[in-house]
């Protein structure tokens, strides 16, 4: 049994163990998706029926390779965040969490670190 | 408050829906969808790495009638998103608590969603010639 009061449970990094860490991250991720996304939907616009040739040229075109960097580390980063409250809420089972909960994580990792090795490869050419 | 006399949350099958629950719960379902839109956003760009072929391959999957579907979606998901994000870090900075107004931002982020994604596919569609 649990001797300390809600109060001394509460206090420092509170019950979660992880203080507002995750709190803030969400929004900070959140905050730079904006023009991120933003930016992005307006060069998927232009890009629109591309051949290849012409993505190629788009993903290396000066400062294009480090914003498609930036958005897609916000992206997974966010998501990975966004998907572990999911996965918190609604799977009760604690073998069922954690194992969805590492799933999630690995896959947002390596999708990530996939698109960013994809975005330099096309960039510094040998595709 | 005793442990045992808190408050419950609503019971989801009787609970009468309402603007707040159901942009809540959309802003949930918008996000589950725009994670599956990144992994595509990841097939996009790993494709271009495998040469014009396989790059072929993906913007025709991408541009049939099912793969427009799926993108017309994403693209409705995005802005709900973004725009009902914009209202949580309204309300993460205390703004915007009365009801009117959770009712006419929420209004707001429809009417914003809905116009952008619209907007964006006749730009698309513009790029194209209507194709």
């Amino acid at each position: 049994m649990d001797m300390r009061t809600h109060l001394a449970r509460a206090r420092g990094l509170g019950s979660s163990n992880d203080g507002v860490g995750h709190w803030w991250m969400q929004r900070l991720t959140g905050i730079a998706l904006l023009p991120l996304t933003l930016w992005f939907v307006y060069s998927a616009i232009q890009l629109t029926g591309a051949t290849h040739a012409e993505f190629v040229t788009w993903v290396g075109a000066h400062g294009n390779p480090v914003l498609l960097i930036l958005l897609v580390i916000a992206i997974f980063h966010h998501g990975q965040l966004g998907l572990q409250v999911v996965i918190e809420d609604y799977i009760h089972g604690e073998g069922a969490k954690i194992t969805l909960l590492v799933i999630s994580k690995f896959a947002a990792i390596l999708f990530g670190a996939s698109s960013i090795f994809a975005i330099l490869r096309l960039t510094f050419g040998g595709s | 408050m005793a442990a045992q006399n808190r408050p419950l949350s609503p019971h989801l099958q009787i609970y009468k829906k309402q603007i707040t629950s159901v942009m809540s719960i959309l802003h949930r379902m918008t996000g589950i969808a725009l994670m599956f839109g990144a992994v595509v956003l990841s097939y996009w760009l790993i494709s271009a790495t495998y040469g014009p072929e396989s790059f072929q391959t993906a913007q025709a999957m991408l541009g049939s009638w099912f793969g427009r579907l799926v993108l017309f979606g994403l693209t409705f998901s995005l802005f709900y998103h973004l725009g009902n994000g914009v209202r949580h870090l309204g309300w993460d900075f205390g703004m915007g608590f009365e009801l009117s107004q959770v009712r006419s931002t929420g209004i707001a982020v429809v009417v914003f969603s809905v116009v952008l994604t619209l907007l964006t596919w006749f730009a698309g569609y513009a790029m194209i010639g209507g194709a």
